[in-house]
């Protein structure tokens, strides 16, 4: 192991940020309060939660009262599908989704179907790429919902969620968006993208781990989705997680406010690391748009290698990434992003993501550059895999 | 979730390569589960002399085949016929669960060899 870890994992979680953790640390001695208390303790917790709600609001270009804290993304995505699809059970059954969702959506909506609902799940093209005309054809009368992540969390194609949501609303469908990627990365506004549902997670954004909030439109329809108390308006009780909302509302002003610099910085990081990959090894290929993608995503596959191999010598030379390989999902099948992008499985199987993020230098990509190089060939001499040798015994 | 020794292993494989005139080779696995392992073997006097591998696969994939080699380089044929997948996973002081698979190729390769060879070098 090497004494300075470069961290370019950043799609599966964050640092919490400095400045956020400051924000916090008031809310768990001081200002403990319960936010439904009525007392002075009680009353400066709900301030804090209240103008978290706020922050969070402004980011999207919503009002504070279509803004519900979760534990999370995939809690969103759960609340969102399972509890909107419900509450118009009346008027259908049928869910349109694509087929590189986050598994909190897509193992939702096959609970779903065990619910007696169908689901259609749409194809992507070689770059990730959801079909607005494919989301247009398949809505039909019994239609309750539509879910399109805003960006995809292994290949980071951003999809084009402004015109999926125009589609949906001129067939009056309901439109949810997983924006777990997106947030803090490109610029949101549940207005101008026409969505009615979307869900986030703080710990992409340097907030902490176990916060998030999913996005209602007033007038959308959705059930419980935790019976007790009056919290969130009475749809998902608990008391709230104060020190994570004032993390999550601190985290998203920063990030928004810091949006243009970031994208700016992280995408010609990303770019440089990219080209510096695509150039300086033979045999490997960018999944994923090559511009219509987020700022901090790099994802490539390396043939004849496989990705756990990989990203393990990359740790041993002190840089964490993450693999689409099927060795590091515990099943034998690869990503099904890859594979809904069309890669072969031995091709999937060599697959590697390098998330940038705020903390990412020039001299990460230039390490991650020089490093990468031998480490392919080292495990390519001893791959029986080659250009010649690609036989299947 | 890796031991060391498979750690260790990984990081510094024992006998990688191809044996140019091997005695019998074995080739195990799939590329589309992500697993291809071969080895060559070189025979005299029915001793496996020289053993190289060479695969495509995950951490415990490589280091199931570099332990393989290890253990059979040496042995009888007899002997390496008799190589089990528990007992390389044991001698790299265990595999996670979802691994043991790998453990198995590493056996079926040995095995697969020492066929090859046999069947080359039929007894009279």
């Amino acid at each position: 192991m090497t004494d300075h870890i470069i961290y370019m994992d950043n799609a599966a979680t964050t640092a919490t940020r400095p400045e956020v953790l400051e924000a916090m640390l008031p809310y768990f001695t001081q200002h403990y309060g319960n936010p439904s208390s009525i007392h002075s303790v009680g009353r400066d917790a709900r301030r804090a939660v209240e103008k978290a709600r706020q922050q969070v609001a402004a980011a999207l270009g919503a009002q504070p009262r279509e803004i519900y804290f979760t534990a999370g993304g995939s809690e969103s995505d759960n609340w969102a599908i399972r509890c909107a699809s419900r509450a118009l059970a009346a008027k259908g059954k049928h869910i349109i989704t694509s087929q590189i969702e986050h598994h909190a959506v897509l193992h939702t909506c096959q609970y779903m179907e065990k619910q007696g609902y169908e689901v259609t799940y749409l194809p992507v093209d070689e770059n990730g790429l959801v079909s607005v005309e494919d989301v247009k054809k398949a809505i039909r009368p019994d239609t309750v919902l539509i879910s399109i992540m805003a960006a995809n969390n292994e290949i980071g194609t951003i999809e084009p969620i402004r015109e999926i949501g125009k589609v949906a609303h001129e067939a009056g469908v309901l439109f949810h968006t997983d924006a777990v990627q997106a947030v803090g990365a490109v610029p949101i506004d549940v207005n101008d993208w026409n969505v009615d549902m979307l869900s986030l997670s703080g710990h992409k954004f340097h907030a902490p781990k176990g916060i998030g909030a999913l996005y209602i439109r007033k007038g959308v329809k959705i059930s419980n989705l935790i019976f007790g108390g009056a919290q969130e308006r009475g749809l998902r009780a608990g008391t709230e997680n104060l020190p994570g909302i004032v993390g999550l509302g601190a985290a998203i002003e920063l990030a928004v406010s810091e949006l243009p610099e970031y994208t700016r910085r992280l995408t010609a990081l990303r770019d440089r690391l990219i080209d510096g990959i695509l150039k300086n090894i033979p045999d490997v290929r960018l999944n994923g748009h090559r511009t219509q993608r987020l700022p901090g995503n790099v994802n490539v596959s390396v043939r004849y290698v496989e990705g756990e191999a990989l990203l393990m010598r990359l740790d041993l030379a002190g840089v964490e990434a993450s693999s689409g390989s099927a060795c590091t999902s515990g099943s034998l099948d690869p990503s099904h992003v890859l594979l809904a992008i069309g890669l072969p499985h031995e091709i999937a199987h060599g697959s590697l993501r390098l998330s940038l993020g705020n903390d990412t230098t020039e001299a990460d990509v230039d390490y991650v550059i020089e490093k990468l190089p031998g480490i392919v060939r080292d495990l390519r001499e001893m791959s029986a895999l080659s250009a010649e040798n690609s036989f299947q015994p | 979730m890796y031991s060391e020794k498979v750690m260790e292993h990984f990081e510094h494989p024992r006998n990688v390569g191809e044996i140019p005139d091997a005695s019998g080779t074995g080739t195990v696995g799939n590329a589309k589960c992500g697993d291809i392992m071969k080895m060559d073997i070189k025979v005299e006097n029915d001793v496996i002399t020289d053993v190289k591998f060479k695969t495509f696969g995950c951490c415990a994939a490589i280091a199931t085949s570099s332990m393989a080699t290890e253990m059979v380089k040496g042995k009888s044929i007899d002997e390496a016929l008799q190589l089990t997948n528990k007992a390389v996973a044991e001698a790299l002081d265990g595999l996670p669960p979802v691994k043991m698979h790998c453990s198995l190729l590493a056996e079926q390769a040995i095995h697969a060899a020492v066929e090859d060879y046999q069947k080359k070098h039929p007894k009279e």
